[in-house]
């Protein structure tokens, strides 16, 4: 896998795939990615997880980013995290926010998501862990 | 990956239209990695087929909302589409949000659309400086129509001309008086004219101010821009824009002058090019020229003007004979 270099700005999708409207969060997030000079493709509201994983790779994204708050993330992350792997692009790091219990937090951490924020994360913990996840070795 | 994605492969990939690898192409001519240059070199033969059309005008007009009806009514039409946007990037971090595709109304599984976002990475005039490259490369894959969204345009960014074969500038009602329409630039450019959001007031006014602007004669080698009103609310419009972006291209083939313009973009591209490097080569032979060090003491002491301490550095440094 071609690694970012310091040159190269970080390229993350951030969607938000099930029927909830509740886009905040998400828009918070790229905003201070952009402001962490990555370049952040936004691709909104209501993706079904095939949009989301479509997206990722005609952008060709180093990192993907979920939110959600319908309570629906067990059924779609995992088929999002399949439908990566069936296309041979399973090593793109895929992290999540929104509302996610801790005992989902911990099986979608096991099913290969690699971080998840919770209500009270600082902007900064996130912009740090999407900068490891893009960069660091998986 | 890495090594296999820099042979001859890669371009066979491309040409059947492989999305994974035009994905990752994209990407290397974004990064300036130079050994995508074979396989450029490989795909050009298989480029100059696809019209492209650029959608240009002012932030917040509906290019992107435009761009996703246009998509649909090619898509019912059984044409492929390759779609390149371009969004800013930020002039403190770098950063951007690309945020295009959110207008994106497709069959999730509809391989007949390649929609990619680009940000503008420092690149003034409304494009990428790799735009022209990958609209190349949509063409070399197949796509049968490729579309390039601006960013959104104020009235010098005319980049675009260098682009695409047919350039339609979308204007909104109220963005200005007739007078606005007699500047030069974002006005001049445009093959096709779409008064979008024409389910406002406003819009006819907006239409007679152009087709005034067109009347008095900004017809270019015999074209008349198209004007046509345009909502991506009600629908209305879309048909006749898509049929005026049809009516230039024709016209381009009819009157000789598609060879004609691509020779023009071609060679300003080529000067673009060789521009660049002969611009970096000589800032970094300037910034350790020891002549310039003592030009600078005579400058800033008054003993010379700036046009005549770049004259004697060109003499001494660049000039034949």
């Amino acid at each position: 896998m071609v690694r970012r270099t310091k040159t190269r700005p970080i390229r993350v999708l951030i969607a938000k795939p099930g029927l909830d409207g509740h886009d905040r969060g998400a828009k918070v997030v790229a905003r201070a990615l952009r402001d962490a000079g990555m370049e952040v493709i936004y691709a909104g509201l209501r993706q079904t997880p095939e949009e989301v994983v479509r997206a990722a790779l005609e952008e060709d994204v180093d990192l993907i980013g979920l939110s959600i708050l319908s309570g629906a993330h067990m059924a779609l992350f995992p088929k999002i995290l399949k439908l990566l792997k069936a296309q041979k692009a399973g090593n793109i790091p895929v992290f999540a926010g929104g509302i996610i219990p801790d005992e989902d937090a911990r099986r979608l951490k096991k099913e290969g998501i690699r971080a998840i924020f919770g209500p009270g994360t600082t902007l900064q913990e996130i912009v740090t862990t999407a900068q490891r996840l893009a960069r660091g070795p998986a | 990956m890495r090594g296999a994605a820099r042979t001859p492969p890669l371009a066979r990939a491309i040409l059947r239209g492989d999305r994974r690898a035009l994905a990752k192409t994209i990407t290397s001519i974004e990064e300036g990695d130079p050994a995508i240059g074979s396989v450029l070199r490989i795909l050009y033969p298989h480029t100059g087929r696809a019209p492209v059309i650029g959608l240009t005008g002012p932030l917040g007009v509906g290019k992107s909302s435009l761009l996703s009806v246009l998509i649909g009514l090619l898509r019912e039409r059984g044409k492929t589409v390759g779609v390149i946007a371009v969004d800013p990037s930020s002039p403190y971090t770098g950063g951007s949000v690309l945020g295009d595709r959110i207008r994106l109304e497709r069959k999730a599984n509809d391989d007949g659309v390649f929609f990619r976002s680009m940000a503008s990475r420092g690149e003034a005039g409304g494009v990428a400086a790799s735009t022209r490259e990958v609209a190349r490369l949509l063409d070399a894959a197949g796509f049968d129509v490729i579309f390039v969204e601006t960013v959104g345009s104020g009235q010098v960014d005319v980049a675009i001309r260098g682009v695409a074969t047919t350039s339609v500038v979308v204007l909104v009602p109220h963005l200005g008086d007739e007078v606005q329409t007699l500047k030069a630039g974002l006005f001049e450019i445009a093959d096709v004219f779409c008064v979008n959001k024409a389910d406002l007031p406003g819009a006819d006014l907006a239409a007679k101010d152009l087709s005034e602007l067109v009347a008095l004669g900004a017809a270019r080698e015999g074209w008349a821009p198209v004007i046509v009103p345009t909502s991506t609310t009600t629908l209305s419009g879309i048909e006749e824009l898509w049929r005026g972006i049809e009516a230039h291209e024709r016209f381009l083939d009819q009157n000789g002058l598609r060879a004609v313009h691509e020779r023009a973009r071609l060679s300003a591209e080529i000067t673009d090019r060789v521009k660049d490097r002969v611009g970096r080569d000589v800032a970094a032979r300037l910034d350790r020229d020891p002549d310039l060090r003592r030009l600078l003491d005579r400058l800033v002491a008054r003993e010379i003007d700036p046009a005549g301490a770049a004259d004697e550095l060109f003499r001494a440094r660049y000039a034949k004979s």
